[in-house]
């Protein structure tokens, strides 16, 4: 053996927890999703082309990435905000609010889908006063990046919040005594320092956001071509035993899903390389 | 976390301009997480509540929701425990050895959290279907896991695998294994030393990890919803019954169910806030 596998160590118990480690990951994740990988690459290629380009899958996935990548864009303004001024700031019930945050991770997705369905119904409280705006939201691509958004909020909040705490003071200071104006500051000093932060946030709801199914399904009203997310199509292919389409859909979510981890890692190596250097300085 | 940020700008008196901002941006705030988060809690609340409290509460007796309740109690039961153990062993196996493929291990470990919930029930309708790999294995010996309870269960343990595992690596990688190493060389017995030395040290970070992978559990829709076959009164979860529920425009019942996940969640957020405080802040 030219290397070796594991390092010794004093500790025990590295055979039998890596080894349960490994057992459960392969059987319960890793089996699983090989199942779907081979069923979706013995799909003859013109057949599988033609499933993944077929009218109403590009109809969803238009929908799925153009809402969630507009959801992350809404939340990385107001999510920002939001944790600017819980960062920033001392207000009654601060606490509360920053406690608060975490809600749409807590909350069922089916239990936020039918609470937004319901506020954003054209007879509901937000929906009839958007109706004389002439705005619909429930069952409209509109109503989708709502849900979207309400998911993904937390995502950026966390990922700014502790960007935001690190902004150094100093240099705010240093840059208002010489006369910058609060844009300015904002701009040059802050943004620059938080950008990472903000686009792992960014990065992070983008990838929830064209996963998303429980709280989107309610108040989107899940027309084909119109308001039909990929993961819903997904779910019809299979009740319709369409297992062909729906193989070669969740292939491609699944593909997605990776290049998203590999975005979120590339993002994350980005930030470091910039905090490395702003602290070598 | 934010206490010690927020000291500074208050050491000395804001100008009217950033007086202004203040005002602006605290407005922002209040406005968009009303809009967001206090909106759709009080529609649960409201539509819970329409036809009047004793409406809500009677709503509870139908014994289809009566059994959703119980599935939700029993996956929670099965999987919570099941992914406890394996987030304890892989925290231990990663935190405390150097070994190759070390990185992949962790990745492999996030990758539910990057999968759409659909996908998790996706691929166990290709592995147990009657399509699926062991799909005449199956039909053969007459065993059921897709449209059954072990179909629900192995679909939870997908999307809920990665939460307890998460919050321990870091925690024990960060404590380290002194204690551990002295405790066993003075004599005493793996077991011992995992229960009495590296039990204590974890615990909160062990509690949240499982309060955060519990919530999911009882609330996981997506996954569900595609291996349940959506049987009444055998297969339904709380959240799918509140969809049934729903979808017959059923909507004091519906809501009611809803708004007992909704209490669900915010007892989460406030456990979760607590572990937080007891253990020093964290770095939530």
């Amino acid at each position: 053996m030219a290397k070796r596998i594991v390092v010794p160590s004093p500790l025990p118990g590295f055979g039998l927890t890596f080894g349960f480690t490994t057992f459960f990951l392969s059987s319960v994740i890793l089996l699983p999703l090989a199942a779907l990988v081979i069923r979706a690459l013995g799909i003859p290629f013109s057949e599988l082309i033609g499933l993944l380009l077929d009218e109403r899958a590009v109809a969803s996935y238009r929908l799925s990435f153009g809402a969630a990548a507009l959801a992350a864009a809404i939340n990385a303004v107001f999510g920002f905000i939001v944790a600017w001024s819980l960062v920033r700031y001392e207000f009654p019930g601060r606490r509360l609010l920053d406690t608060m945050i975490d809600l749409p991770f807590a909350l069922p997705t089916a239990v936020s889908g039918i609470a937004l369905a319901t506020v954003f119904s054209p007879t509901g409280w937000l929906g009839t006063k958007l109706a004389i705006a002439g705005v619909q939201v429930a069952y409209t691509w509109i109503g989708v990046v709502v849900a979207l958004v309400l998911i993904g909020l937390p995502f950026v909040v966390r990922s700014v919040q502790p960007a935001l705490i690190e902004v150094r003071k100093d240099l705010e200071d240093a840059a208002e005594s010489l006369g910058a104006g609060g844009f300015h500051v904002f701009r040059r000093i802050i943004l620059p320092t938080i950008m990472p932060a903000l686009a792992t946030g960014f990065t992070l709801a983008f990838a929830r956001g064209i996963g998303e199914y429980g709280s989107v399904v309610f108040i989107s009203g899940n027309l084909p071509l119109k308001t039909e997310i990929t993961p819903l199509l997904i779910v019809i292919k299979l009740e319709q035993y369409d297992y062909n389409g729906a193989a070669a859909l969740g292939f491609f979510m699944l593909a997605m899903s990776f290049v998203m981890l590999f975005a979120i890692n590339l993002v994350q190596q980005w930030g470091q390389r910039r905090m490395g250097l702003g602290v070598q300085r | 976390m934010a206490a010690g940020a927020s000291v500074a700008s208050e050491v000395r008196p804001l100008t009217r301009g950033a007086k202004l901002a203040r005002a602006f941006l605290l407005v922002v705030s209040f406005g968009f997480l009303g809009l967001l988060l206090l909106a759709p809690l009080g529609a649960i609340l409201t539509q819970a509540l329409a036809k009047g409290f004793a409406a809500a509460i009677e709503s509870f007796s139908d014994p289809d929701t009566i059994s959703a309740i119980k599935l939700t109690l029993l996956t929670a039961a099965v999987v919570v425990p099941a992914n406890t153990i394996f987030g304890i062993c892989a925290a231990w196996a990663i935190a405390r050895f150097e070994f190759r493929g070390k990185s992949l291990l962790v990745t492999l470990i996030d990758l539910p959290f990057a999968v759409s919930p659909v996908i998790a029930g996706l691929v166990l309708v290709f592995l147990f279907g009657t399509q699926g790999w062991f799909g005449n294995w199956m039909l053969d010996h007459d065993v059921q896991i897709i449209f059954a309870v072990p179909g629900i269960i192995l679909a939870t343990i997908f999307i809920s695998f990665p939460y307890v595992a998460r919050e321990l690596i870091p925690l024990m990688q960060q404590q380290g294994s002194e204690e551990e190493v002295a405790a066993l060389s003075l004599g005493a017995r793996p077991w011992t030393t995992f229960i009495r030395i590296t039990l204590p040290k974890i615990r909160w970070g062990l509690l949240y990890g499982v309060i955060l992978c519990n919530s999911r559990v009882m609330g996981e829709f997506g996954a569900v919803s595609v291996v349940s076959g959506h049987v009444r009164g055998m297969t339904n979860t709380m959240p799918l019954q509140v969809e049934i529920l729903y979808n017959e425009y059923n909507f004091v019942a519906a809501f009611a169910l809803a708004a007992l996940l909704a209490m669900l969640a915010i007892l989460t957020l406030v456990a979760k806030t607590l572990v937080e405080w007891r253990s020093g802040g964290g770095g939530h």
